[in-house]
């Protein structure tokens, strides 16, 4: 000990020391990150854990095996895809009774909503999870994924993907923070509102062209403040609230009498 | 004094009847009396302001300067969108701030530093005296009598004619312009009525042009659809634009067909126009859950479970159906065009 706490003013010590924060952060992270989303063959064990889960926090709704009640819909043959869009965006759990099931921090961690997952899948068939190939903007042409974008889900979600209003308080969200996983699964499973766009209609490969499209708007605008990308309703707001303004401000103080 | 008399009374009269008492005219008040500002008085305070006239001044000198240097500093050559944005901001605010500096300095120095002092400039009448009007009716006189128009008539008819055909050169292209294509029957079919060639017309996604089977659309999905290989054909855009539809797939059971319809939809699909009834914008917001289709631009909705009736919003008119049906394959095809004009309304349609 003694040793040590001579050794903490050496030349080299906040070497060593760094060298053993970077190795703790990557064990630390290696251990917590989420596993890659593909499960290809979930354990038994994995949806043993789900339907625990799932009777504990999904039952109410859904019924004891899936098969839905008068507030929720039956789960049997919705697919991985769709359980794990609905829990890792936090629109499931509901927490209440509204037009539209709302994003927000997931209750589950990514290990216990693949539980989740496997578990439904277990009960029928459905679109499974995609893997990080196929979600992963690098492969896909942003330039093709725009020309889809724009005639199959600009109308909903703006050109951009700044997110819209739709009727009686549904509306079709922005899609800034998605992530490409969800993006995927939003396609394949149509969420809520959302129309299917199953993969013969807009193959992986379109799905893929679109993300990357919408990961290169995440980038910063050229032409300066996007002003929420909303189009004249912002810029309109902007123009009469601050330009009108600072005009009028203006015509006041050149009018005003210098005391 | 006898004229005066029984409206003094009148004015008493209505003054006890409580209401206000107006004079005939009011007295010129002139001038409110001269107030100095402080910097007429305090020279510390004519040269605070003097400083800040110079200060807004300088500002405008920096700005300029910093516009300048972000000119050179962010070269926009390349695909740097980051520099883009930095040299379209540097510039803009130097140049926003060197007008704006010199604006409020000018302003400002007028307001504190140079006199205020009111003035009265009185006006004075329009109307020139009885000899100088006489003066210019005789200048214009002479001018008409010296060109002697009147005993010149081919000139006259030159002349005329020129001003009367003048504005054709800008009238003529104006309303040419308008429209080279007066050929109305063009809104009452679209492509779908059938493929070059007389063959059938098949369904394909949009912008990919893939066709599209039946089994491929399933529950609850829409498909954005064209013409299949309408891209090879002529005035594509235009006949694009008439032709797309959307292609829906719903529980059979919810749809309400009359009965010379039935054999429109194919097992629950069913395809309308994407055209808004209204003003003609792209009407795709489909609400899965409700089968309400709703238009970006007037928010009209239209219901996909009953013919697609306007449930809500500015439209007349329900969405087109286009008749539908597979081949051997599985693939969709148009049975025939649609069975009336899509899009809004124009002047010769019935209703």
């Amino acid at each position: 000990m003694k040793a040590l706490a001579a050794g903490r003013r050496h030349r080299l010590a906040p070497v060593v020391l760094m060298t053993l924060a970077l190795l703790f952060t990557g064990v630390v992270y290696a251990a917590l990150a989420p596993s890659p989303a593909q499960a290809e063959t979930p354990s038994a064990g994995e949806v043993e854990a789900g339907e625990k889960l799932f009777i504990a926090n999904c039952s109410t709704c859904h019924g004891m095996n899936a098969q839905g009640t008068d507030h929720g819909p039956s789960l049997i043959g919705v697919g991985a895809a769709s359980v794990h869009f609905q829990v890792a965006t936090g629109r499931m759990p509901m927490d209440a009774n509204q037009p539209q099931a709302e994003a927000k921090p997931p209750q589950f961690d990514e290990a216990e909503t693949q539980q989740l997952a496997a578990y439904v899948a277990s009960l029928g068939a459905g679109p499974g999870i995609p893997s990080e190939e196929q979600v992963d903007p690098a492969l896909g042409d942003a330039a093709n994924g725009g020309l889809i974008f724009r005639t199959n889900c600009a109308m909903c979600h703006n050109a951009v993907g700044a997110g819209g209003a739709l009727t009686n308080g549904k509306h079709a969200p922005p899609l800034y923070d998605s992530t490409p996983t969800e993006l995927y699964e939003a396609m394949l499973t149509g969420p809520q509102s959302m129309p299917v766009f199953n993969d013969a209609t807009l193959t992986p490969d379109d799905k893929r062209d679109i993300i990357a499209y919408l990961m290169e708007q995440r980038e910063p605008s050229p032409g300066g403040f996007s002003l929420g990308a909303l189009g004249p309703v912002s810029e309109g707001l902007w123009a009469f609230a601050i330009g009108m303004s600072v005009l009028i401000g203006f015509a006041v103080w050149i009018g005003a009498r210098s005391s | 004094m006898s004229i005066e008399q029984p409206r003094g009374s009148h004015d008493l009269q209505q003054s006890e009847s409580g209401e206000v008492e107006h004079p005939e005219r009011f007295e010129n008040p002139g001038l409110p009396p001269h107030r100095p500002r402080l910097g007429d008085e305090d020279p510390k305070a004519n040269k605070r302001s003097e400083h800040q006239v110079v200060v807004l001044f300088v500002i405008s000198i920096i700005a300029t300067i910093a516009a300048i240097w972000g000119f050179f500093a962010f070269p926009v050559d390349g695909l740097q969108v980051g520099n883009v944005r930095m040299s379209t901001l540097v510039i803009g605010l130097g140049l926003g701030l060197g007008m704006l500096g010199i604006g409020v300095g000018a302003v400002h120095w007028a307001k504190t530093l140079m006199n205020d002092h009111e003035k009265v400039e009185e006006r004075h009448p329009q109307r020139g005296d009885d000899a100088t009007r006489a003066e210019a009716v005789d200048i214009m006189r002479e001018g008409v009598e010296d060109s002697a128009i009147a005993r010149r008539p081919l000139i006259k008819g030159a002349l005329g004619t020129a001003v009367a055909i003048a504005p054709l050169s800008f009238l003529v292209p104006l309303i040419g312009n308008l429209g080279g294509d007066w050929d109305i029957s063009k809104f009452r079919h679209t492509a779908w009525a059938s493929a070059p060639g007389g063959g059938r017309r098949y369904l394909a996604t949009d912008p990919t042009d893939r066709r599209i089977k039946a089994s491929e659309v399933t529950r609850g999905s829409m498909v954005h659809v064209q013409p299949w290989r309408l891209e090879e054909e002529e005035n594509f855009l235009e006949e694009k634009t008439k032709a797309v539809v959307i292609l829906m797939r719903l529980d059979p059971k919810l749809l309400k067909e009359p009965e010379e319809k039935k054999d429109w939809s194919y097992d629950g699909i069913v395809a309308y126009s994407k055209v808004c009834t209204h003003v003609g914008c792209p009407v795709a917001l489909y609400e899965q859950q409700t089968h309400h289709v709703l238009c970006p631009c007037h928010q009209s909705t239209f219901d996909i479970t009953d013919q697609a009736k306007v449930i809500f919003g500015p439209a007349k008119r329900p969405l087109p159906q286009l008749p539908i049906t597979v081949d051997e394959e599985g693939y969709l095809y148009a049975q025939s065009d649609f069975h009336e004009p899509v899009g809004p309304s124009f002047w010769e349609r019935e209703r």
